[in-house]
């Protein structure tokens, strides 16, 4: 019988790692998915997720068993993600060169199928997505992934960045107008 | 007719706005609010599109195959960096004592003669131990907010544990503080300065809090804003050392 969150946990808190190896398996894939949304970066989102297991091993006992294990090991994540994104924010112009490469929309646009023109456009459409999430602020990206693509709610945001509810909500908003402002003339284009 | 605002149709699209029955009905009858709110809907829908590359279906074995070693109590770097956290608390206050010197270590260097060739080389190198030092102070301090920012509400908490390792931070945040002030590094001195009220809150209260305590304690910090910025003073730190050592011969302050 497969072993549930709440039992693996306890199974690895007295020293099983047979058990905190079925967590690890059962949830890398979902906290890879948030780490690229948060990142941008597949490397980036590989090192997050390493990161995010070697804090959650080391806070195990601290967890609150009546919680959700895959909700916290969201928030260990974003607070990971955050780390890194500010680490690389300051890093050398030669490597920010070198990951905007490895971003190109281009290269994961399907070979067959759609027309030339509409392979352009929809490239043209990633890039400025992923542009325009990069001008986010950390606090604006984070509460809008958090928000739009892991569907989590302004309560947990706030408490994932460590700030107020109405702050945690005031930068979901804020990201949507951002975002708004630099996608909508792709809207109406398209 | 007053129109909906951008931030009421934000709120209500994500579901979090007050009163989404009354903002249904005004769509049904506001032409020009629907318009809006079908453009909002447009350009979050094109958010959508963009790609998350698809990991294997082994990926979590591959993730634990170079997890797995890290996690391992040997001589290992996983070891020395889990160490530190698997100690008995006694051992926390011995590191409290070994900041001490360090930073006393620091600051007597600064006084100390020394032949001019080596004053330079000297001098880095009690900058990256004083940063190594300091990103580990604010590493710990940041674990002890996060678990207590992450405690359940509505419900008791025995907080003994962090009280301890609040008690043993506070010290050597005080001889930090007074080091990076000493150095003219005003951002870190500025967040150790917000983080030492906290601390003494933590270690001079309760240890068994009430829900209603909790819930003010956690207020406390998130008022404040001090999590956030030990996070970011913290990476800033983190980014200073790792370039002080990446760049043995410049400053990187």
């Amino acid at each position: 019988m497969e072993l549930t969150d709440s039992v693996a946990v306890a199974q690895a808190r007295d020293g099983d790692s047979g058990a905190f190896r079925v967590l690890v398996e059962r949830h890398s894939r979902n906290l890879f998915r948030l780490a690229y949304r948060m990142t941008g970066h597949q490397e980036d989102a590989e090192d997050v997720v390493q990161e995010t297991f070697m804090r959650a091993y080391r806070q195990l006992a601290k967890f609150d068993q009546r919680a959700s294990f895959g909700t916290w090991l969201y928030r260990i994540a974003a607070n990971c993600s955050l780390d890194l994104i500010r680490a690389r924010k300051r890093r050398s112009e030669n490597q920010e060169s070198a990951e905007e490469g490895a971003l190109d929309p281009m290269q994961s646009v399907p070979d067959a199928g759609p027309t030339p023109e509409r392979l352009a456009l929809s490239g043209e459409v990633e890039r400025r997505v992923a542009g325009a999430l990069n001008d986010l602020s950390e606090m604006e990206r984070t509460a809008f992934v958090l928000r739009h693509y892991e569907g989590m709610c302004i309560e947990d945001i706030s408490r994932t960045l460590g700030v107020q509810p109405n702050a945690a909500k005031h930068s979901v908003f804020r990201a949507v107008q951002k975002l708004r402002r630099e996608l909508e003339p792709l809207v109406s284009n398209a | 007719m007053n129109h909906l605002t951008e931030e009421q149709l934000v709120l209500y699209y994500y579901g979090e706005v007050d009163g989404s029955a009354g903002v249904r009905e005004h769509l049904d009858a506001c032409e020009a609010c629907r318009g809006e709110y079908a453009n909002l809907q447009r350009v979050l829908n094109i958010v959508d599109a963009a790609p998350v590359p698809e990991r294997a279906a082994n990926y979590g074995a591959q993730v634990w195959r170079r997890l797995e070693p890290r996690l391992r109590p040997r001589g290992s770097f996983g070891a020395r960096w889990l160490a530190p956290l698997w100690w008995p608390i006694r051992h926390w206050a011995a590191a409290a004592a070994m900041a001490a010197l360090l930073v006393a270590a620091f600051v007597a260097g600064r006084y100390y003669p020394k032949p001019s060739s080596q004053m330079a080389s000297a001098g880095q190198v009690r900058e990256r131990i004083l940063l190594v030092a300091v990103g580990d102070h604010l590493e710990r301090s940041q674990m002890v907010l996060v678990e207590l920012v992450n405690a359940r509400p509505g419900q008791a908490l025995d907080i003994s544990s962090e009280q301890e390792r609040a008690g043993d931070l506070v010290a050597a945040n005080r001889l930090y503080r007074q080091t990076a002030a000493r150095a003219g590094d005003a951002s870190v001195a500025g967040v150790l300065d917000d983080l030492e009220p906290v601390l003494l809150e933590i270690a001079n209260g309760p240890a068994h809090l009430t829900p209603e305590e909790v819930k003010k304690l956690r207020q406390r910090i998130e008022g404040d804003g001090i999590l956030f910025k030990v996070r970011v003073v913290g990476s800033t730190v983190r980014h200073r050392e790792e370039r002080a050592a990446a760049n043995p011969g410049q400053k990187s302050l």
